[in-house]
């Protein structure tokens, strides 16, 4: 392991970094003082809009009369995609992504028509009354009618390392199946929302609730057909994006701001959640066939794997999901051959886009779901199995894509949670539970994590921050990655105190603007805090740097001894309060400000061969599920949970703690009883909490135990911490497992459960009778 | 004559007159006070970012309970406190226990479910006089709010650190006068641009309005009416408010023939539940699973009877039990067993001028009179605040070995929750044992056709029907019955 600097030994000592301090919002957050999109008072004039949707999920668009939506009560205007001044398009990487349906309707929930009124409930009242003449077309409803019918939204992928068929057919033992995952809400609580405001000369003020600032602000300017100087988008905070607000923040916004250029006043639009549900893409559902030999002992010898995912109507994000799909098939396992395909089925449902994971999770459960098929059919523990085939430290340590795993600490990690755990003892009791058991069964799972940290596209990999030093010695940070509860301001708060040696109290991080930070990439991809807690230490440490200079002027000494810690600035032997220094340094006239910029160093990528060095550092970790099934209804609950999780250095472990155990529950709700339903119509029905259901407060388990694994990064990352955001939503797959476990022992584990996900209770019961049926 | 809205609110009285009758609170709150840290997350009473707490004097007595502001209508503010997230501070400004232990258990992300969260545990805090809660009540608490992003680890712990901390009073007896001065001597009605919210508060008064205004829309709970506003976007006729008519808050008990539990039409599903659980223990499970405890705060059982959704998690037990609807116009009372008054989907059998009064519940005989086995079971996708796939009841009066009658009910296999005469048929008669169980199991196939939808199939419920016979027999056999720790996972350990 990499050990720190005594520098940086001495400055943790003193500084914030490390410390589980609070989110830097929680006060606001219990006082219902913190300020959502929605809470900002409104300006007067302020008119609300809603959109008009499409019911039909394929058709031509014969006619339109939005007579009785301008005659409906408080309407004000209506918007059809003609009437927007510039380009029709929302699309983040494709332009197959209309922001209001042109001749054609794609999906049912479709928007079609801006309507503007005085009040959001009359503008929601006005679009439900348009008459619109639908000419019906087919319809493909799912990715498995999308690959047959060979309709895609982008070419599909192929990667391959080794010689799968000659390993494959040398094997010893072989296995061929299929498993279905579907997709998932994310459920934000904080629904979608803009307001956007005129400016003078064509500027366009929008407050969003975005992952992504920038990328709204160049969709709103190609919309109204200005530059995007003209526009200013500002996120103070999201309640919740989870990749929901990376690329689908865009319709909302663009609709917003469309009105209020047309209207030239202030126009709000707040999704009503049903609207937002229906018209918003998802986690993309995956179905998978794949075909693997392996060795009578469990090894691994070659795995083929054919993956179509439901993108819906447009690429959208789709491309990129699937290529982490595909990067993250391996998980922590070693692939001599391997065969790894996949492709985006184009479905006349909503765009499906990121949520937390972005296809890893996808690409992962497969090669999971293979290795407890693979333990059942040799006997052993399925961890023995995991075990044996986890990349090495030394050897057997290359991704399919080529990059080399040089920071492993996949053993360490499995081995303290196993005894961590007591999961052998815990196995033997399940064992001697389910043997006494006529109606409830118990079953176990351990399952790992790998994860790749960057984004899989190279030049997203940079950041910016700014950082002002004020003369009374407060500091005000701006950078360019959001708040969307996952504690980014928190940590690059602490960074930055860190840097100039001052309580985290004088530290304050702002609104994200396009306006201070330009060109900003989305915070996704777990990258927020590396990426950006980099670049505000890079801005602090330049206002560091000044300040040691000026101090080493008057106090002797020299600047690279200066140090900087207890709000103090400790030079040659004196302590200079921190605020006594900066007024001095501003009297003969220091920059007090700086920018700051950070690139990730060492990436590549190339996307027609699937191979490069897409990964800055791997994060890991492993979890322990125990369950019991009711094997008459398919009921299940979660008894006992164990995680353990790789954050490095950690930058605030109370943040950490809660993003690995707020992942697992998410995980486990879209692996459990998060049920996406479309009906024959092709209406997507579970499209509100009252029909969708994510986890509850019971579902979290009596027993829940996470913990951080101590390591420090090997890579050069902020601090040697690394990210949480998205490698613990994998841990739930101990969830999945479990209930399989517990299924397959309704057969004493001979039989492997045609379970797929959601593992409904449905889904449970119809495993049970499957492998009840296979048994007789 | 119309009479304003006047609640108590920011520890003075507030009175609204110019807000439509189906203003929502939580649009009054946002909208017209602009008390923003109240949060919409789905306007349907399902997510509980709106959550507020009620403070209301029933028989002088203050109750103080967590409801959604989402689908309650301004008008039923009336003569009620309504406090908000923004309350909950300590005067001298430092933060409430609830507060201070949410920010020291981490238990806020993105801090847009926390508001309601902090309602919830204030609710907990004030009903449970500061004193530590086990973990089911937080559950029960906090069954009505969902958070995204702890995964709410953190949150159970705040709500247990709560109660650690310094005790802040709450003066209960000022609330309560200041209250006093605000309930009304005979009903009133709520008036604007043309629409009425009419507010009896005698049971006399509401056969009179009933009467009179046959097209009015009555209203209690507002858990099902809310919806009807703020997602289907209807105008409402005319309302009738039951929640202030004193009769219809009563719980009574009625031995003229068999002892039974009377229920007033008002009585909120919470205070319903406890009383009958406090005779039939076998349904406390679906007194925590039926909804939540907002909704079961606002919603009433009158209500949850008279709506007869086909899904509803009442209905299965009451014609289980053999329980009656009380009905009433000028004409009179009128008692209908319960399953009579369904017809059809969402199909009474009420006349023009008639209203759900009360429902009568019969009691549990001591034995030997009666050795009854009775249990109900709801299958859902989640344990909190879900509604039924598939419900069922069982009641089984048995003589020695021998079925005397069995009742057996479900909801969601059907149009209407309904009982199963074929599979009752097999059983009625017989011995109670596996092979009888096997044939009713089979009837059951007989009895119901039910739907596929989002909730479930028609194979999985049918199949979870028969099984819930199945567990229902595993419990009450005779030999070497099952507990329920052995045949339900809720309670396994």
């Amino acid at each position: 392991m990499n050990h720190p600097a005594a520098s940086e030994i001495q400055a943790m000592a003193w500084a914030g970094v490390g410390k589980a301090a609070p989110h830097e919002s929680a006060q606001l957050h219990v006082l219902g003082q913190a300020t959502y999109t929605d809470d900002i008072p409104e300006m007067q004039g302020t008119l609300h809009a809603a959109l008009g949707l499409s019911s039909k999920p394929h058709a031509k668009l014969a006619a339109i009369d939005l007579a009785p939506v301008l005659a409906s009560q408080g309407v004000v205007a209506a918007y059809l995609a003609k009437d927007i001044p510039g380009v029709n398009d929302c699309g983040p990487i494709i332009h197959d992504d209309p922001i209001l349906a042109d001749g054609k309707v794609e999906y049912v929930g479709q928007p079609i028509f801006i309507v503007v009124a005085d009040t959001h409930d009359n503008a929601r009242r006005a679009a439900k009354r348009a008459a619109i003449t639908y000419d019906e077309l087919p319809a493909i409803l799912t990715p498995q009618a999308a690959k047959a019918a060979a309709s895609y939204v982008l070419p599909p992928m192929h990667l391959k390392r080794g010689d799968f068929q000659s390993a494959y057919d040398a094997a010893p033992r072989k296995l061929k199946s299929t498993l279905y995952v579907g997709g998932q809400e994310q459920f934000y609580l904080e629904g979608q929302i803009a307001y956007a405001i005129p400016k003078e000369a064509n500027g366009m003020h929008v407050y969003c609730s975005t992952q992504h600032p920038s990328e709204m602000q160049h969709v709103i300017a190609h919309a109204l057909h200005l530059h995007s100087h003209h526009v200013l988008v500002e996120c103070r905070r999201m309640g919740g994006g989870f990749g929901g607000k990376e690329s689908q923040s865009a319709l909302w916004a663009a609709c917003a701001a469309i009105a209020a250029k047309k209207l030239n006043r202030p126009v709000k639009l707040r999704a009503d959640r049903d609207d937002d549900m229906l018209v918003t893409g998802k986690r993309h559902c995956f179905y998978y066939e794949y075909e693997v030999g392996y060795d009578d002992e469990g090894r691994i010898l070659g795995a083929k794997v054919d993956m179509v995912s439901r993108a819906g109507f447009s690429a959208d994000l789709s491309g990129p999901v699937a290529t982490r799909a595909v990067c993250h098939f391996d998980n922590a396992y070693y692939l001599s051959a391997a065969d790894i395909r996949a492709c985006c089925g184009k479905t006349n449902t909503q765009s499906n886009t990121a949520f937390r994971g972005f296809g890893g999770p996808q690409g992962a459960i497969a090669i999971e779901n293979i290795i407890d098929e693979i333990a059942r059919d040799v006997g052993k523990d399925a961890l023995d199995v995991r075990k044996l085939n986890f990349y090495g430290k030394h050897d057997r340590n290359v991704t399919p894509y080529g990059q080399v795993v040089e920071d492993n600490v996949i053993h360490e990690l499995a081995a303290q949670l196993e005894a961590s755990s007591d999961y052998r003892a815990r196995r033997a009791a399940v064992n001697a539970y389910n043997a006494s058991s006529e109606v409830l069964k118990k079953g176990l799972a351990f399952t790992p994590v790998k994860f790749g940290i960057a984004f899989n596209v190279t030049h997203l990999n940079q950041a910016g921050a700014l950082v002002h030093v004020y003369v009374d010695g407060s500091i005000l940070v701006n950078h360019g990655g959001t708040e969307m509860g996952q504690g980014i301001n928190t940590k690059v708060a602490q960074v930055v105190a860190h840097e100039l040696g001052r309580d985290l109290s004088h530290v304050r991080v702002t609104a994200t603007d396009t306006s201070k930070v330009s060109n900003t990439s989305a915070t996704a991809a777990s990258t927020g805090a590396d990426l950006n807690g980099k670049a505000a230490q890079d801005a602090a440490g330049q206002i560091r740097a000044r300040l040691a200079q000026f101090a080493a002027s008057l106090h002797g000494g020299s600047a690279g001894q200066v140090q900087f810690y207890d709000d103090k600035v400790h030079v040659n032997g004196h302590a200079i309060p921190f605020t006594e220094l900066v007024q001095a340094a501003y009297l003969a006239r220091v920059q007090l400000w700086s920018d700051g910029f950070y690139s990730t160093p060492g990436l590549s990528w190339d996307p027609k061969t699937m191979t490069g060095h897409p990964f800055f550092y791997y994060a890991y970790g492993a979890a322990v599920a125990e369950v019991v099934v009711d094997t008459l209804t398919g009921e299940w609950k979660l008894l006992r949970a164990d995680m353990l999780y790789d954050a490095g250095n950690s930058l605030n472990p109370a943040i950490d703690i809660g993003q690995v155990e707020g992942a697992f529950i998410q995980g486990m709700g879209w692996l459990t009883t998060e049920e996406l339903w479309w009906n024959a119509g092709g209406k997507l029905m579970t499209h509100a909490p009252s029909t969708y259901k994510i986890p509850g407060v019971s579902d979290c388990p009596q027993d829940l135990r996470c913990n951080l694994f101590d390591n420090r990064n090997v890579a050069d990352s902020i601090h040697r911490s690394k990210a949480v955001g998205e490698p613990p939503l994998l841990l739930p797959f101990s969830v999945f497992f479990a209930i399989r476990d517990a299924v397959s022992a309704v057969a004493n584990h001979r039989i492997n459960p045609p379970l797929n996900a959601p593992a409904t209770s449905e889904s449970i019961l119809k495993a049970i009778a499957a492998v009840t049926g296979a048994m007789k | 004559m119309s009479e304003p809205i006047r609640f108590y609110y920011r520890g003075a009285v507030h009175t609204v007159d110019d807000v439509s009758p189906t203003q929502t609170v939580l649009q009054h709150l946002r909208e017209d006070l602009h008390c923003t840290g109240t949060k919409e997350g789905c306007a349907e009473g399902d997510c509980g970012a709106c959550t507020v707490v009620l403070g209301s004097l029933v028989d002088g007595q203050l109750e103080l309970k967590t409801v959604n502001s989402c689908i309650q209508f301004t008008p039923t503010l009336d003569g009620k406190a309504l406090f908000t997230v923004e309350d909950v501070q300590q005067a001298d400004g430092a933060l409430h226990p609830v507060q201070q232990a949410l920010v020291e258990c981490h238990g806020s992300q993105c801090g847009f479910c926390t508001p309601g969260f902090v309602m919830s545990l204030w609710g907990l805090y004030l009903n449970h006089d500061a004193q530590p809660c086990s973990r089911k009540q937080i559950d029960d608490a906090l069954s009505g709010n969902l958070c995204r992003c702890t995964g709410y680890r953190p949150i159970i712990d705040a709500a247990q650190r709560m109660t650690e901390l310094p005790k802040v009073p709450f003066d209960r007896a000022a609330l309560a006068t200041a209250l006093q001065g605000l309930q009304r001597s005979q009903g009133a009605t709520y008036s604007f641009e043309g629409r009425h919210f009419h507010a009896p508060r005698t049971l006399a008064e509401l056969i009179e309005l009933r009467a009179s205004r046959p097209q009015a829309l009555m209203l209690a709970g507002s858990t099902d009416v809310g919806l009807w506003v703020t997602k289907h976007m209807r105008e409402l006729n005319d309302i009738i408010y039951l929640g202030n008519v004193a009769e219809l808050k009563a719980i009574a008990t009625d031995a003229t023939h068999h002892p039974m539990l009377v229920v007033g039409a008002g009585v909120s599903l919470n205070d319903a539940y406890g009383a009958v659980c406090a005779h039939y223990p076998q349904l406390r499970e679906m007194w925590q699973r039926f909804a939540s405890l907002p909704i079961r705060n606002a919603g009433t059982l009158g209500g949850n009877v008279a709506n007869g959704s086909p899904i509803g998690d009442s209905m299965p037990w009451l014609i289980a039990l053999g329980s009656e609807v009380v009905l009433r116009s000028q004409a009179g009372q009128r008692v209908l067993p319960l399953e009579a008054f369904y017809l059809d989907y969402m199909k009474k059998d009420l006349q023009p001028g008639e209203f759900v009064e009360a429902v009568r519940i019969p009691l549990p005989l001591p034995l030997p009179q009666a050795n009854v086995q009775f249990r109900t079971y709801k299958l859902a996708k989640r344990f909190d605040q879900d509604i039924s796939a598939v419900c069922a009841a069982f009641a089984l009066e048995l003589d020695g070995g021998m079925v005397r009658q069995a009742r057996i009910a479900f909801g969601g296999m059907a149009a209407t929750a309904k009982r199963a005469p074929q599979a009752e048929a097999i059983l009625n008669g017989q011995p109670w044992d596996e092979a009888h169980v096997l044939d009713a199991m089979a009837a059951l196939a007989r009895d119901y056709t039910p739907l596929s939808d989002m909730r479930a199939s028609s194979d999985y419920r049918m199949m979870a029907a028969q099984n819930l016979l199945r567990r229902f027999w595993l419990e009450t056999r005779a030999a070497a019955p099952l507990a329920s720790s052995d045949v339900n996972v809720w309670e396994a350990v």
